[in-house]
């Protein structure tokens, strides 16, 4: 730091990012609001505001009891498909980040050249022919449908050997080895400690590209008992604005399962912002 | 020795590379395989070439729906940007108060999946009985048709704008945390004030951050799905099957059963996606090096 830089903090700055907070807080705030109505103060209250009526046990309950108790299960649907292909993903990735910036093999450029041009390959051109492919091998209609697709990460890749160059010494790797030390004992006890925040940055990155996966699981699964919870809400809209009689009133539903399934995700990004800040800051300065 | 070494390395990238190819490369391959072919009620699966890229590159509807993404991505992608710049460099300058929830109350949004966003924004946005038309009619004004068909791309925009405004503030934002400090100290020295040092020291550091966020962008421009998807069911008369390349694909592949168009269109879009982040890479390293 300079001794001479006092920084003077403005009011006029923080008022103009506080409005502009408003607007990114706004519809959670609606959200939290909307999960403790009933239907009829859904549609006839002020949105913004709470109404006489308390309703968010009575929501919950029904949450977690109607149409067989599936909610719970979509929840339980996408933590599994998320975290498996989250894990995955991270550990693929940080293997090969690794091994593409520790290795000089033939054809390492060639080979991380292709996968960087990957990146812009976009995932939902993807999706239908995996699908044609899936349907032929019996794959369609399995969790495995969502978490292969999930495991390959060519940003994470790129990303893991940004952070292998600069967090990992050759200096450390060659003591390693004159001790003794295999190359893979090396890589879990070593590197894959210095590579954690890189880790945890892929991890959560494709924890919430899993998590929020509408197209894929849309295309994939029709059975819903498998249904993550982003197309079993999506189809319960559906129903609610099909008309209100005959789906029976499963808009507080959609309204309080929105709310509850973006509590961990929230959670998870505010408990580990000190990893994926600094992984970031990696992947984003090189080049 | 090396040899070994060249060995271990391999093993350290095969896993990665086998599902590569598998999820990745396959996949694409196929999608290109099928596109040549066309299946006929009378006489089976043919061989046609390259016919079905022809149909698509004629096709009005593939093409009112490449038009519209472009259009979206010209109007909402320089606002996101923008916008994420500047809330990168004001949490940056150190003269806010309240920065650490500012940063995470603007980045929260990231964490909330497209499909919730959309059922939320879709509510707001309800003519009867959504918040906005609520205020509107408190204050005597007539509620703005925000699902209408002069409104809804821009509805859409503000969407996604809402979504990844705090992904890419966080992005920028990390990158100005890594530039090296001797950089404001040679600025400081030179007698630059705060937006001085934003404009010529900031700027262009985050050069390199700024093209990762364009080219995701982009990408996220051009495959839109989710947002409209949902808004079709609010507004059926406005968003048709095609209003994106992307929903044309799925609703050629699901509901047309016309497998081998819709693998041809999801090609092309590809390859669209890939040739505009290449053209916009080489224009912005041109211009670097003058």
């Amino acid at each position: 730091m300079t001794s001479g830089r006092i920084r003077r903090r403005s009011p006029v700055l923080t008022l103009a990012m506080l409005a502009f907070l408003v607007y990114f807080l706004l519809p959670l705030f609606w959200l939290v609001v909307a999960s403790t109505k009933t239907t009829g103060d859904l549609f006839g209250s002020f949105g913004l505001w709470f109404a006489d009526d308390f309703s968010l046990p009575e929501n919950l309950r029904r949450l977690f009891t109607e149409q067989d108790a599936v909610y719970g299960r979509w929840l339980l649907n996408t933590a599994i498909y998320a975290l498996v292909s989250a894990g995955g993903a991270a550990l693929l990735a940080a293997l090969g980040g690794y091994g593409f910036a520790k290795f000089p093999f033939r054809g390492n450029k060639a080979l991380f050249g292709m996968v960087l041009g990957a990146i812009m390959v976009p995932s939902t051109a993807l999706a239908i022919p995996t699908y044609l492919i899936f349907a032929q091998v019996g794959l369609v209609n399995t969790p495995w449908a969502i978490i292969l697709p999930s495991l390959v990460n060519p940003f994470g890749l790129y990303l893991m050997r940004v952070y292998a160059q600069e967090a990992v010494p050759d200096s450390l790797l060659e003591a390693a080895r004159i001790d003794g030390a295999g190359e893979f004992r090396i890589f879990r006890q070593v590197v894959l400690r210095l590579l954690a925040p890189g880790f945890v940055t892929v991890l959560l990155f494709t924890l919430v590209a899993t998590w929020n996966n509408y197209f894929l699981p849309l295309i994939m699964l029709n059975n819903p008992s498998l249904y993550p919870v982003t197309v079993g809400l999506a189809n319960w809209a559906a129903s609610a604005s099909a008309g209100g009689g005959a789906a029976g009133d499963v808009l507080p539903l959609v309204v309080t399962g929105s709310l509850l399934s973006i509590i961990p995700l929230v959670a998870a990004f505010l408990m580990l912002q000190r990893y994926w800040q600094n992984g970031l800051a990696a992947g984003s300065v090189k080049q | 020795m090396n040899a070994r070494r060249a060995r271990v390395g391999y093993l350290f990238v095969a896993p990665f590379l086998i599902v590569f190819v598998a999820m990745l490369v396959v996949p694409l391959a196929y999608a290109g395989y099928l596109s040549l072919f066309r299946e006929q009620l009378i006489g089976g699966t043919t061989f046609v070439g390259l016919d079905n890229y022809v149909r698509a590159l004629t096709d009005e509807r593939l093409l009112g729906g490449v038009l519209r993404v472009a259009e979206f991505f010209l109007i909402q992608v320089p606002i996101m940007l923008l916008l994420g710049l500047f809330f990168a460099l004001a949490l940056d300058s150190g003269v806010l108060w309240l920065s650490r929830f500012i940063r995470l109350g603007v980045f929260v949004p990231y964490a909330v999946p497209s499909v919730i966003a959309a059922l939320m924004w879709g509510y707001l946005y309800g003519p009867e009985f959504g918040p906005i038309a609520q205020l509107a009619g408190a204050l005597g004004l007539p509620a703005p048709n925000l699902l209408g068909d002069d409104l809804m791309l821009g509805s859409l925009a503000n969407i996604v704008t809402w979504e990844f405004t705090g992904y890419n503030m966080i992005i920028l934002y990390a990158a100005l945390r890594a530039v090296p400090s001797e950089l404001y100290e040679a600025a400081a020295v030179d007698g630059a004030g705060t937006w001085r040092t934003a404009w010529s020291v900031k700027i262009p550091a985050l050069r390199p951050a700024l093209l990762l966020a364009l080219i995701f962008s982009i990408i996220g421009s051009f495959q839109l799905f989710n947002e409209p998807q949902l808004m079709q069911r609010l507004a059926p008369n406005v968003i048709d099957s095609a209003y994106t390349p992307n929903l044309y694909a799925y609703s050629l592949a699901f509901t047309s059963q016309d497998v081998n168009y819709a693998a041809a269109v999801s090609f092309l879009l590809g390859l669209a996606i890939v040739v505009v982040s290449y053209t916009v890479q080489l224009a912005v390293n041109r211009r670097r090096t003058p």
